[in-house]
């Protein structure tokens, strides 16, 4: 029963690190990409942790595999934040069918949003001029 | 058993190739930073299916001491990205 639980939760996270590890090759965009790979290998190894622990070969393993699991989720969203703002901020454009940059709105009202050159209209919808491909 | 854990291992490795095909690839350097990091958790789970395999505990070990070293280097990476920011 216990290995029939932890071969299913292993099989699960399996599947998710190589759909997100696929969308890391796939995707067109550093942002793009970071979102789609982080949360699907943080879920997968989560699970694969997580089927470890169910699998119960000692009590050790168990504990320290919970444990590698929460600290997993802890940490792995804190590091995809950190990158993406770096990326920003380091002067990484968006990928040109990107329709809307609050980020950068919020931080430079004045300028215009990225893939630009002149500033947006008044009244001129968010993404206007641009076409998503 | 065993035959899931082989397949287990080929998967991760699969994604790990994926994973080494962006560091060479990408066009900017957060995108292997990405990379990288995902390759660390990837190196995580790969210490979990080695601890099954071998019924060792000690791997778990490295899994736990992988992810703290991984996440250190990645937020080393992201501040250096940043650039000049580093009074925030």
């Amino acid at each position: 029963m216990n290995e029939i639980a932890a071969q299913i939760l292993i099989g699960v996270g399996l599947a998710f690190d190589l759909f997100g590890c696929i969308g890391l090759v796939r995707l067109p965009d550093v942002y793009n990409r970071v979102q789609a790979a982080t949360k699907c290998v943080t879920l997968g190894t989560c699970l694969i942790l997580l089927g470890t622990a169910v699998y119960g070969v000692s009590a050790p393993m168990g504990i320290k595999a919970v444990l590698g699991a929460v600290f997993v989720l802890l940490t792995s969203p804190v590091a995809a934040h950190a990158i993406a703002r770096g990326a920003y901020k380091s002067g990484v454009r968006l990928w040109e069918g990107s329709v809307m940059d609050r980020y950068g709105e919020e931080k430079h009202p004045s300028r215009p949003p990225d893939g630009r050159t002149e500033p947006a209209q008044a009244g001129e919808p968010l993404g206007a001029g641009r076409e998503l491909r | 058993m065993t035959t899931f854990l082989l397949i287990g291992a080929v998967v991760l490795l699969l994604s790990a190739f994926l994973c080494l095909y962006r560091i060479g690839r990408g066009p900017t350097a957060p995108d292997r930073t990405v990379a990288i990091d995902i390759l660390g958790t990837l190196i995580v789970g790969f210490c979990c299916i080695m601890a099954l395999w071998t019924g060792q505990d000690f791997y778990m070990n490295i899994a736990i001491a992988w992810a703290l070293l991984s996440f250190i280097g990645t937020i080393a990476l992201a501040k250096y990205l940043e650039g000049r920011y580093y009074d925030e």
